[in-house]
């Protein structure tokens, strides 16, 4: 317990879909100090009463222990699963992203993103928009390797994450 | 009645508080609760005490809360109504008190207008309560208020607000009770885990020198957890000691019980908590004016934790055993363990144990020198010390509220409880001003006893203008004011660690106390030496109506034991009783409070 080591953890929260609760989530995050890598939140279910909420955090694992107290003891909160502790899981966000250029540059991102499997959804003369979905790790590559070729614009949803095989969080 | 009748909004809200139990509101009106004042005015099951600002509406409450167990309620208007309401609302969510604050808000329609009066209450209250409620559909409106007494009470208690539109409180609406079933999702586990139980019983039976550590959770899983905890603490042999929220669940004095730990704790109780080998905390939270410096707490022991909350469990202390339960249950629990268990306490360790523990109790922390000439002047430890007897000697039921500050701590280490719900202190958030409100709660809660804030002449005019409540409803709660014309604590602490440089700590041009009181239609009384204390202290006990005694005490004197910030607990600072060794504070200690 008294580990100092960070981790970083992928927590989903299954909660009432009611007006305020991204702000409890939200304001405990900040009022404690705690850390938000990414947030994604929408409605799950068929007549939209619940939402769910996939959190990365990082921290110390006493930190992650006390956001996940912290975030179950919340009124509106059904269940808090920590992915990444809970077996195996996948975990994917979107991107698009805009690059500008011409000539060699635009060819060889056009190249790139092939190998990557980014869907061009959107192209002009001068530019392209790319739609990339995957692990975070691979939308930081992509971008990487987009800098040098004009990339202009980033928008990321953030990670969804979900378990592997049948177990589900409810 | 049936869920299809419709009655307006307001009528709705005053059936859902009648249902729910509710004898007392604390409130003050205004423009968007007309309507509930309207409701309140039809009936007369449920009675308002009209306060004189919004803050003492909710340490009323608390007060009310505190010392009969139930939930609390307030009913202020919106905006400015609200926001006076905040403090009480956060003093309330750190020591766990459960009430239900209805606010006003401006129509649903007006909502985000920036009508005359309209705040946003559930964004502002919303980190200052456990949850909170707006009601935006008549529909929901019953449900809701039921809900919030549920949340409110269940779990770790605490504040919850619901924010009530004015149409909605005008519309009609359909009544529904409180629902049979469980809560869709906060369902706070109660009972103990049978293993974990079995392995605190194996641990402490094991124990060479063990402590038993309590606090809040005891008091608010009610009188029988109480009665458990002694007799649990009675069959181990264990000592204990107690959080300043804990006060009165274990009854002092006692043999066992080696009173208060933390920064103005005893000495006994802050070596052994320093010395143990195993600690087991029931309802208490770590709270960094128990710990002192984290690095150095209590080291070398092995740490069981009880609390409701699961939260509060590894926050600050890692510990080796948690138990998430209610104290009252876990308790009872380990008791039923323990007898079950037929391994025998390590007797000699124990005896070796407690002889360590006498020589730190032969210290006598606590001690202080009052002179007894006639003239001399009052030490304030004294004051309270002679209240207490003197309140022993009358055999009055006696509960005890304080402000914040040195009086607070005085109050704490030398008034002695013997029962739960006696002792109201704002004892996480340190609200200068709940004394007094809180004891006009109480006193509406139990009209025939004897009701004392233990005040400082700071912190009662905090709340000065709710001596015209008391008068109102003739509420003869007692103000026992421990005047030294300083903020005691500010002043001690420029002392002690910022070269006795007094900013600003000194109130010049206090009122006269016994004229105030007079002129809000109370008793005022003053003891100036020593020869006058313990007239002065009766004729208040036994004067009829609320009474201000001002107690003229030594403005030099500093409430010792110290742990100073950024200590540990072997470094604490005795008082000039015992020549001081000061351990002198750090840098790192100098930026916490």
């Amino acid at each position: 317990m008294s580990d100092i080591s960070q981790r970083l953890a992928t927590i989903s929260v299954l909660v009432d879909n009611e007006a305020g609760v991204l702000a409890r989530v939200i304001g405990l995050f900040s009022g404690r100090g705690y850390n938000i890598d990414s947030l994604t939140v929408s409605a799950v279910d068929a007549d939209k009463s619940h939402s769910r909420i996939n959190i990365v955090t990082s921290g110390t694992e006493m930190v992650i222990q006390q956001i996940k107290a912290q975030l179950d003891r919340l009124v509106p909160v059904h269940r808090v699963s920590d992915l990444s502790l809970e077996g195996p899981h996948v975990a994917r966000e979107m991107a698009l992203i805009k690059v500008i250029g011409s000539g060699e540059a635009r060819v060889e991102a056009l190249r790139i993103a092939e190998a990557f499997r980014a869907r061009v959804v959107d192209s002009g003369i001068g530019s392209f928009v790319f739609e990339l979905t995957g692990a975070t790790d691979k939308i930081d590559a992509f971008t990487e390797l987009m800098r040098p070729l004009g990339l202009a614009e980033v928008s990321r949803t953030g990670v969804a994450a979900i378990a592997r095989g049948a177990r589900t969080i409810d | 009645m049936s869920a299809d009748a419709k009655i307006p909004g307001a009528e709705v809200l005053l059936q859902a508080l009648k249902d729910q139990g509710v004898e007392v509101i604390f409130g003050y009106p205004g423009g968007a609760v007309l309507p509930i004042y309207d409701a309140i005015f039809n009936q007369n099951a449920i009675r308002h005490v009209l306060v004189r600002q919004e803050g003492g509406a909710v340490h009323a409450a608390e007060g009310y809360a505190r010392s009969t167990g139930k939930v609390g309620v307030v009913l202020v208007t919106s905006g400015p109504g609200a926001t006076n309401a905040v403090t009480g609302l956060v003093d309330a969510l750190m020591d766990s008190i459960p009430i239900v604050c209805l606010t006003g808000q401006v129509p649903t329609h007006l909502i985000g207008n920036d009508a005359f009066q309209e705040a946003d209450t559930t964004g502002i209250t919303r980190p200052a309560t456990k949850h909170n409620y707006l009601v935006k559909k008549s529909d929901d409106l019953a449900r809701v208020v039921h809900e919030a007494f549920y949340v409110a009470r269940s779990g770790r208690p605490g504040p919850v607000v619901i924010d009530l539109p004015k149409d909605i409180l005008i519309l009609p609406a359909p009544y529904t009770p409180a629902p049979a079933t469980a809560h869709r999702s906060y369902k706070p586990q109660t009972e103990p885990d049978a293993a974990l139980i079995a392995q605190a019983v194996a641990l402490l039976k094991k124990a060479k020198r063990p402590i038993i550590y309590t606090g809040g959770g005891v008091i608010n899983a009610g009188p029988e957890a109480s009665a458990a905890l002694v007799e649990f603490v009675r069959a181990t042999g264990f000592p204990c000691t107690s959080t300043l929220m804990g006060l009165g669940a274990y009854p002092s004095p006692d043999k066992q019980f080696l009173g208060m730990l933390g920064m103005h704790g005893t000495y006994e109780a802050n070596l052994a908590m320093h010395g143990c080998d195993v600690m087991l905390n029931i309802g208490a939270r770590f709270d960094d004016r128990v710990t002192g410096r984290l690095n150095a707490f209590s080291q070398g022991s092995t740490k069981i934790h009880i609390d409701i909350d699961r939260s509060s469990i590894n926050k600050n202390v890692p510990v080796d055993l948690p138990i998430v339960a209610d104290a009252g249950k876990a308790i009872n629990a380990l008791l039923a363990a323990w007898k079950k268990d037929k391994t025998k306490t390590d007797a000699k360790a124990i005896g070796a144990w407690w002889k360590q523990i006498e020589t730190w109790r032969a210290k006598d922390s606590l001690r202080f020198t009052q002179e007894k000439k006639k003239g001399a002047i009052i030490k304030p430890q004294y004051a309270i010390q002679r209240l207490f007897e003197i309140t022993q000697e009358m055999k009055k039921e006696t509960f005890i509220t304080t402000e914040v500050g040195q009086h607070q701590m005085w109050a704490a280490q030398f008034f002695h409880f013997k029962q739960p719900n006696r002792w109201m202190t704002s004892g996480g958030l340190g609200t200068m001003g709940y004394g007094l409100p809180a004891a006009m709660g109480v006193q509406v809660a139990h009209p025939d006893a004897l009701v004392i804030d233990i005040a400082g002449e700071a912190s009662i005019l905090m709340n000065i203008q709710e001596m015209s409540t008391l008068a109102q409803y003739r509420l003869p709660a007692k103000i026992f004011i421990l005047n030294n014309q300083y903020m005691g604590m500010v002043r001690q602490w420029q002392e002690l660690l910022h070269g006795g440089r007094y900013s600003e700590s000194y109130t010049a041009a206090l009122p006269d106390f016994v004229k105030l009181a007079e002129s809000f239609h109370a008793t005022g009384m003053r003891a100036e030496t020593v020869d006058q204390l313990d007239d002065v202290i009766r004729r208040m006990i036994e004067t009829p109506g609320p009474v201000i005694a001002d107690i003229c005490v030594d403005q030099k004197e500093n409430c010792f034991p110290m742990i100073p910030s950024g200590a540990a607990h072997n470094e604490m600072i005795l008082g000039p009783e015992h020549e001081a060794e000061s351990a002198g504070v750090t840098d790192a200690g100098m930026v916490l409070v």
